[in-house]
């Protein structure tokens, strides 16, 4: 067992892999902290990233570039925020309701326009899905596809637009105490709609990863729980980007693990307690490190103007 | 109160027009009423060939063919009894998890006949099982898999431990074991049917540690294949000309015969409860193993005579496969 970890982690595959599996996770973590820094909690996650997945892909299908397929996920991702926000910050509803709600609505719409769509095909249409970076010259990165990259430079940057610039304060402002937001002249509603039509774009993005790189055709249950593991990772985060990039990184590594570890296993352990792997080393991580994370303090409080 | 009047009156219209639905009197009586209800897409692999053999029915002016796909669980019985309502003279389904509600309504409407994927027993008067009893093709595949491994090792990736998946599995080691008993096997089961990239995670894992023929339970596996170079056997489903340099064999699965057969019996009034599970064995052309198309000139010769040999041996009597459903485990290290 020893020997066949030490030889896992001197495998440059294996953090290929890692990277891989987490790239969803990173998207849709930062998606989901930009939504709650600003006080909403946005479970329409799951749903937002099989609409993503699904219109990102069939953008593609239909002729356009693969960043074209990207943006349209994006824009997929942006429009069910847009709809989120109404509910929980127009009409303050209860935001797990709408949430949940979204994520319904979302994965249900996508499987019937892609019926709609294809009503006869007896293997799901395929795409040429982005390929990896073999010109990098980099041992792990160069295994990658670009969106990877690309999720990976978004965390420097979510990270530094919410502590270093003045949007970013005011995205936290309307999280922490909307009212003295409001004092400062600052609009709640708006810069609340905001972050979540950005992070739900980002959650589109997500999904897109799912059909437009890590495989090339839609299926209706292949975001198979990612968007509630990236509102896990939000509060082992602490509601950090850097952290959430260790956390999806954490949890990616425990799931390529466990793929290499089940498949050597040879009669030992049932093969769900492998797939369960993941999920309990995460469950201990985030107790030990979010016994000290602070939420932000409007999160979930739908602001009424002028309510006291 | 504008909202609730056009509510009102977008109700009415709604039910006007079902009512019209209803007194439009059925344009082709002789033709067979038939339903289908599958709890996942019919893109589904297992699906999609019960999906075609019907459809091919539909085709050919035999039935009228209605379906439902991604019926959860918990909907499964309320839409048997919808079809069963409506007419329908066969219900075609699945009952693998929903067993004792399927059997409760084949009770309550006795003048239906129903086909059930199943692992259980046929039940009186109207309820007649069937599944995919394609071992033999797979022990098939499994020998041309042991053929082709250089590095004998050879990787499966499953979605879940379920009887229709342990027993192709086990036909197919035993097959590959037939030609190459140096042969090992990686299993690995993902806890999912569509989770194509994880599958094609899977796929890498085993690649790396030497395998260079996989097993394609999954969607994802010959994706991995392909971009790796290595190889893949198919299962129920063709996919060589999707993956025509990395599918060498597939173990296919008819479901002309089972169904031709309840319809010809139900046209009959002829439909007894009973067991169509022999009707997908290579005997009854239920099952086969694909042509090796791309593959033909690529499979050394000696292991083509010895998958033929074996295919004529199967479809004499004189070879049966064992049917074994327990959970397939790695050999390898």
């Amino acid at each position: 067992m020893v020997d066949a970890l030490a030889a896992m982690l001197a495998n440059a595959d294996f953090w290929s892999a890692v990277l891989r599996v987490a790239t969803p996770l990173v998207l849709g973590t930062l998606g989901v902290l930009l939504c709650e820094r600003a006080g909403v909690l946005n479970l329409g996650i799951e749903g937002i990233m099989v609409a993503g997945a699904f219109t990102g892909w069939l953008a593609v299908h239909a002729g356009a570039s693969l960043w074209t397929g990207v943006l349209v996920a994006a824009a997929t991702g942006a429009a069910f925020g847009l709809l989120h926000g109404v509910l929980t910050v127009s009409l303050a509803l209860s935001q797990h309701v709408a949430g949940l709600g979204i994520t319904m609505f979302a994965s249900s719409v996508a499987y019937y326009a892609y019926r709609v769509s294809f009503p006869n095909v007896s293997t799901p249409p395929t795409i040429q899905p982005f390929v990896e970076m073999r010109w990098l010259e980099l041992p792990v990165l160069s295994a990658q596809t670009p969106l990877t990259l690309l999720a990976l430079a978004l965390v420097p940057v979510v990270a530094w637009v919410l502590n270093r610039t003045p949007l970013g304060l005011a995205v936290r402002m309307v999280g922490e105490n909307p009212a003295a937001a409001e004092g400062q002249g600052l609009s709640v509603s708006a810069v609340r709609m905001g972050a979540i039509v950005a992070g739900s774009a980002l959650m589109g993005v997500a999904g897109a990863f799912l059909t437009l790189s890590a495989f090339n055709a839609f299926f209706f249950n292949m975001v198979n729980g990612r968007g509630w593991i990236c509102v896990a990772l939000v509060v082992f985060a602490s509601w950090r980007p850097g952290k959430a990039l260790a956390g999806a990184l954490l949890f990616a590594f425990f799931d390529a693990m466990q793929l290499r570890l089940q498949q050597a296993d040879v009669g030992g352990l049932p093969y769900q307690a492998w797939l369960m792997l993941p999920y309990v080393l995460s469950i201990v991580a985030l107790i030990a490190v979010a016994r000290r994370a602070s939420y932000p303090q409007a999160l979930m409080k739908p602001y009424r103007k002028g309510e006291r | 109160m504008l909202k609730r009047r056009v509510w009102l009156k977008a109700t009415a219209v709604t039910v006007a027009m079902a009512l019209c639905a209803f007194a439009v009197p059925s344009q082709a009586q002789n033709k067979l009423k038939v339903a289908a209800i599958y709890t996942v897409p019919v893109e589904q692999q297992w699906v999609s060939r019960i999906h075609k053999a019907l459809n091919a029915a539909k085709d050919r002016g035999e039935i009228e063919y209605v379906f439902s796909e991604k019926v959860a669980n918990a909907d499964y019985e309320r839409v048997m009894r919808e079809y069963a309502e409506k007419g329908n003279t066969l219900v075609v389904g699945e009952s693998f998890a929903v067993e004792a509600a399927a059997r409760k309504v084949a009770k309550d409407y006795p003048k239906v006949s129903f086909l059930m994927g199943s692992s259980g027993k046929p039940q009186a008067p109207n309820f007649s099982v069937f599944d995919n009893y394609i071992q033999e093709p797979a022990y098939l595949s499994g020998m041309v898999a042991g053929g082709m491994t250089k590095s004998n090792r050879i990787g499966m990736v499953g979605g879940y431990p379920i009887p229709e998946v342990n027993r192709l599995m086990h036909a197919f080691m035993a097959g590959a074991k037939a030609t190459n008993p140096k042969v090992e096997f990686y299993v690995t089961f993902i806890g999912s049917w569509f989770d194509p990239p994880k599958a094609k995670e899977a796929a890498y894992a085993m690649i790396e540690k030497g395998a260079d023929v996989l097993y394609a339970e999954r969607f994802g596996v010959s994706d991995a294949a392909k971009e790796k170079g290595k190889l893949a056997i198919g299962n129920v489903i063709n996919t060589q000309p999707q993956y025509p340099d990395t599918v060498v064999a597939s173990a296919l699965w008819n479901m002309e015969p089972t169904i031709d057969r309840a319809i010809k019996a139900v046209k009959e009034g002829k439909f007894k409860p009973e067991d169509y599970g022999p009707y997908s064995t290579m005997k009854h052309k239920g099952s086969e193993l694909a042509p090796l198309g791309t593959f033909e000139a690529k499979v050394p010769k000696d292991v083509v005579e010895k998958v033929r040999a074996k295919e004529k041996a199967i479809l004499d009597g004189k070879f049966a496969v064992k049917v074994n459903d327990a959970e397939p485990k790695s050999t390898a290290k």
